[in-house]
């Protein structure tokens, strides 16, 4: 279980995210969703201790992630940041390999190559697995990043706006790549998402932010209803259910 | 699964430099102010020729080869560390701040023993790299062409106080000599520090995936569970002992830590667990070729190799600013 208390963040003097406290439980995918500015990707990256914290404590299973040495916490969480502009020029395999790191400390056994075959096949690289990162399309390279944190193979999975720059189709494949990691490994997924439709259909728990602060939070059933999600974003929307999934349209206001 | 043609490919390399040294090596051997040829050594032995060899060309190959290695490696460090391929020691500090070390030991204590000198040169170095660091942190970087720009103002700065303070002590000359390298000065018991260097080299090397992790920055660091601060002050130390002992032995040398990760990264990338030994390599013929170059040009006389590495390196960095001119921008 992911447990934050009374976490906030401050820059210089502004506060980005206040007194949020709230538990992820273990297993199952919950999504992150709410407006631009909401805390959302801060909230993400002080729970996986890339930022620190103004005030308030996260526990990953109980392990403080301000104590917890770096390389024991690197094999329970991994956290993929929203943007990952590298100069470096890696192969896909080699990044890939490095989330083999916390495990093997860069010796790869063959329990190691066996973790990144698996991630390079999940998320369809096969055939680039020799490539540079930089002859890559945005696409592909995104999908790269997200191979590399599923061969670090941890109980609880980060992901600050994975579908970013990827299409409908691989979008589709991510996020069912993410149920399957959920439903038949048992891990913990969580991710922020801007497209609430894929949050409606894919999650069971969804987290809804605003102002820094937690707004709302509860099942699919209980956040995508147009009340909720129009005063959420503070425009007008309407959820329909559609072959059982609740979709919720925003895209022109009907007149 | 394994044999992925990058990796053909870097063990070609690896096979084609190692001969590249190996030949540059033996011709190093031969050539310099006083006529000798290996073969001398088999057909008329002497002991003219056995203490020239043992005494001067001997040492000064060696110093070549592994000056050339740790200074290049040293490069590719930094530029993991400052997550930009457009740096290297001489251009954010690191030198200068070791020379301006050399520089004080010379002011305040003559004679200095060697390792000393060295302890003090490290000192600095470490000082002056870890300003550049803090520098970059503080501001920010709309063009990857500002993080040179910024070490070599800082670069400047230091050499100015060098500049000063050896003018006031009449040191001007000692400065010049240690502000360009060359290896003409080395002999046998005059080069054994730059051992140090490639005991460092190979330390450098074995944390290689470590260093190429920081060189994908701190998030991705401390996601694979990579102490970045700790691991960043170690490099930085890494790479000034490396600098300070060169310095110490031969005086600075520039471009070789720009040049040869730059182009070995068109080979084989940039995970170092793979760079580093072609940069090695590389670096070393690099500074063989140099140097050579310097002794042969105007034979009898030498051309310090500073010079011809200053010459040739900053035409060879013109090249790689335009090839990747959208890169940078």
């Amino acid at each position: 279980m992911i447990e934050a208390r009374g976490l906030s963040k401050k820059y210089h003097d502004t506060l980005v995210l206040k007194d949020v406290s709230l538990k992820i439980s273990k297993g199952g995918l919950t999504s992150i969703i709410g407006p631009n500015g909401a805390g959302k990707s801060t909230l993400l990256s002080m729970i996986s201790r890339l930022t620190p914290m103004s005030a308030g404590t996260v526990e990953i299973d109980g392990l403080d992630v301000t104590r917890t040495p770096g390389h024991e916490l690197a094999k329970r969480l991994s956290i993929l940041r929203q943007h990952n502009e590298s100069t470096l020029r890696l192969t896909v395999r080699d990044l890939v390999a490095f989330g083999r790191f916390p495990h093997s400390r860069g010796r790869l056994t063959a329990e190691d190559q066996q973790h990144i075959d698996e991630a390079i096949h999940y998320l369809e690289l096969g055939e680039y697995q020799n490539r540079h990162l930089d002859e890559l399309s945005g696409g592909q390279r995104q999908r790269a990043y997200v191979a590399m944190v599923m061969s670090q193979n941890t109980d609880y999975v980060l992901l600050d706006e994975p579908l970013n720059n990827i299409d409908m189709r691989h979008a589709v494949g991510m996020m069912q790549l993410l149920r399957r990691a959920a439903d038949e490994k048992g891990k913990s997924v969580v991710v922020v998402l801007h497209d609430i439709n894929f949050a409606s259909c894919y999650s069971d728990h969804i987290i809804a932010m605003r102002g820094g602060q937690l707004a709302y939070q509860g099942t699919p059933e209980q956040i995508i209803r147009s009340d909720v999600l129009s005063d959420l974003y503070d425009i007008p929307t309407s959820v329909h259910e559609l072959n059982g999934q609740r979709i919720c349209m925003y895209f022109r206001e009907l007149i | 699964m394994n044999s992925s043609p990058i990796k053909h490919h870097t063990v070609s390399w690896l096979i084609a430099l190692t001969l590249l040294v190996f030949v540059l090596s033996v011709i190093s051997l031969n050539v310099g102010a006083s006529r000798m040829n290996l073969l001398h050594l088999f057909t008329q032995p002497d002991d003219r020729i056995t203490q020239l060899l043992f005494v001067s060309r001997w040492p000064r190959t060696l110093a070549l080869i592994l000056a050339g290695a740790s200074l290049a490696v040293a490069g590719l460090i930094l530029q993991m560390m400052a997550r930009n391929r457009l740096v290297e020691p001489s251009m954010v500090g690191t030198v200068d701040a070791a020379a301006l070390g050399v520089l004080l030991c010379a002011i305040v204590a003559p004679g200095m023993a060697l390792w000393l000198k060295f302890g003090v040169a490290t000192a600095f170095s470490v000082t002056g790299t870890l300003l550049f660091l803090t520098v970059l942190k503080r501001i920010p970087l709309r063009s990857a062409l500002i993080v040179p720009l910024v070490g070599l103002v800082l670069a400047g700065v230091i050499h100015a106080v060098s500049g000063l303070l050896a003018h006031q002590f009449e040191l001007s000359q000692a400065l010049r000599s240690w502000n360009s390298g060359d290896f003409s000065a080395v002999l046998r018991g005059r080069y054994e520090l730059l051992w140090v260097a490639a005991g460092i080299m190979l330390l450098a090397a074995f944390l290689a995936d470590r260093f190429t992790v920081i060189g994908m920055g701190k998030d991705f660091a401390t996601n694979v569970g990579v102490n970045y601060q700790g691991l960043t002050a170690f490099g930085v130390l890494l790479v000034s002992m490396i600098v300070a002992s060169t310095v110490v032995i031969a005086g600075a040398l520039p471009f070789i830590g720009l040049i040869v990760p730059n182009l070995v990264r068109l080979i084989t990338g940039d995970n170092l667990r793979r760079a580093i030994p072609l940069v090695a390599l590389a670096g070393s013929a690099l500074m063989l070729a140099a140097d050579l170059l310097g002794r042969v040009l105007i034979h009898p006389y030498e051309i310090p190799s500073a010079n011809i590495l200053a010459i040739s390196g900053s035409l060879v960095f013109l090249i790689i600013l335009l090839r990747g001119r959208k890169q940078w921008a």
